[in-house]
């Protein structure tokens, strides 16, 4: 049992407990305890292969398409634990959005990228959806420039409007939590910059994990920083403590450019 | 003879036999498709597709019935093999990755897809034939629909298996269920290639005459019921192809010609879908 690292203001909207996380015979996580902050910014920063994207696939459940992985220990949301078995997986998706590294639309219209999620879990009226889709667009900060287009191909869009329609694509279905998974490696400087501004935006609203590899990002932007370190959670603070001052030498290092 | 130039010769010999067995089958086909084209194209003629089949001894005639039948039969075929196969190649791609029940089916599909297709035609002449206690339209459609579906489900499996797992799990994470994930991403994503799939099953299946001996027969006369033996345009060539009368064997020219038209048009469009889709 680790001492849970947890952040000292803001109500917990998930709190890590004891997390486990197991590649078929692989360790992937070692005890991980911390408590998400509320319609805050977390950021997981940390070497390849230390395991910030295998935590952050933890509280989707992503891990579960996958038969030799397997997590254990607790993360609980709103009073359940997210790895029960009786848990319905595709609900906490809903609930629980994320972007991932490369953008990813659906091979359909812009409008239907965004209408597809909503439709899984609301019936609404056509008027409804047209509404609910220029929102999604809207906040995503894509509107304008898509707003001519909307029967036109996800596909049609550039990289890093295609990353926006994603985006929109998770709030449309009003997630609580929006999990990004390095959602800005695949994208040119400007293009980072808008999604950076979005996400400042965004926190107002929801809460944001974001597994980045760029550690000037996570300073930028994250209220919160979770440094990990070979699958364990070497550091978890206020982002502005932990990059001033660290408590753990491996945490200096690392932000320090000695090794990483 | 130092190796380098040893190895210049050697290059040479193996260019030379590779461009003689090009040239061999290059030949063949170039032969095959000449003598085709000069006595199928002399056969065609409006009597060609508006007659049907002639009595022994009768002059003229045509193909309509043959024709009209072949096209039923397929259209029957493609009807039944495109939702079986593409339900199936679904299953395996997306839902039984690791399942024994999968793996089964995998291997029975790859077993089918190189049965003689006269096995197939015996099966289902045994099967339905015999024991309904008649050759007909239907029967020569389920033979040929055995033949497609497996061709069926492993481009659509295969097809899908390409699918970055980027986008499956884009799909997952914002709550769909497996079902809709499969049918409205991952199965719109490989649409192209999978419509390739179908049209290449069908092209395979068009010029086969052995399960349809076995099982629409033939019908002399124009008849558009699935119930009855139906006229096909594969066992009419085999029958008039060997017949002593000139007019037969000329029909029956007239009809590989069509056969062959008919593949070639499929192959084409196969091909300029999937490459647009592939450069898109």
């Amino acid at each position: 049992m680790s001492a849970p690292h947890t952040a000292a203001d803001g109500d917990a909207i998930l709190e890590v407990r004891d997390l486990n996380f197991f590649y078929g015979d692989f360790r992937g996580l070692t005890d991980v305890s911390l408590d998400v902050a509320k319609s805050r910014v977390t950021a997981f920063i940390g070497p390849s292969g230390c395991g910030k994207s295998t935590l952050l696939r933890t509280f989707n459940r992503m891990y579960d398409l996958y038969p030799g992985q397997r997590a254990e220990g607790q993360i609980n949301f709103h009073g359940d634990n997210l790895l029960d078995r009786k848990q319905d997986v595709n609900l906490v998706r809903a609930k629980i959005g994320m972007v991932f590294q490369k953008p990813t639309p659906f091979p359909m219209t812009i409008y239907e990228n965004i209408a597809f999620g909503v439709r899984l879990y609301e019936k609404m009226p056509k008027s409804e959806m047209d509404d609910r889709v220029e929102w999604a667009l809207r906040k995503a900060a894509i509107w304008e420039e898509t707003k001519d287009k909307l029967q036109q191909s996800g596909l049609s869009l550039s990289g890093g409007q295609q990353q926006r329609l994603c985006i929109a694509r998770t709030i449309a279905v009003k997630p609580e939590i929006v999990l990004l998974d390095e959602p800005t490696s695949a994208l040119d400087p400007i293009s980072t910059a808008k999604i950076e501004e979005l996400i400042n935006e965004l926190k107002a609203d929801y809460t944001i994990a974001i597994v980045t590899h760029n550690m000037q990002q996570a300073a930028r932007i994250s209220d919160f920083t979770a440094f990990m370190y070979l699958g364990e959670l070497i550091e978890f603070g206020k982002t502005d403590t932990l990059f001033i001052k660290p408590r753990q030498k491996q945490t200096e290092d690392y932000i320090t450019g000695r090794f990483g | 003879m130092n190796l380098y130039s040893r190895r210049i010769l050697t290059n040479r010999i193996g260019i030379t036999l590779s461009m003689v067995a090009m040239a061999f089958g290059l030949a063949a086909l170039l032969w095959i498709l000449w003598t085709l084209f000069s006595n199928g194209f002399a056969a065609l003629s409006w009597d060609f597709f508006t007659q049907d089949t002639p009595a022994p001894g009768t002059e003229g005639g045509g193909l309509r019935n043959a024709i009209v039948g072949s096209l039923m039969i397929i259209g029957v075929t493609t009807l039944v093999s495109t939702p079986i196969g593409i339900l199936a190649g679904i299953y395996l791609a997306e839902f039984g990755a690791t399942s024994k029940f999968a793996a089964t089916t995998r291997f029975v599909t790859d077993i089918m897809l190189s049965a003689p297709s006269i096995v197939v035609g015996l099966f289902v002449y045994a099967l339905v034939v015999a024991t309904l206690g008649g050759f007909s339209g239907w029967a020569g459609s389920l033979a040929l629909s055995l033949i497609a579906i497996p061709v069926v489900v492993r481009t659509t499996e295969n097809m899908l298996l390409l699918v970055p797992t980027a986008l499956r799990e884009a799909a997952f994470a914002v709550g769909a269920p497996r079902w809709q994930v499969s049918l409205k991403v991952t199965l719109r994503a490989v649409k192209a290639g999978v419509v390739t799939g179908i049209l290449l099953a069908i092209a395979r299946v068009t010029g086969e005459t052995a399960p349809l001996l076995f099982t629409a027969l033939n019908n002399q006369f124009f008849s558009t019921d699935m119930s009855q033996p139906m006229g096909n345009l594969p066992v009419v060539i085999f029958q008039f192809a060997m017949s002593p009368y000139d007019n037969w064997v000329s029909l029956a020219w007239g009809g590989a010609l069509l056969i062959a038209l008919l593949v070639l048009g499929i192959n084409i469009v196969a091909r300029v879908l999937f490459r647009n889709k592939t450069s898109a």
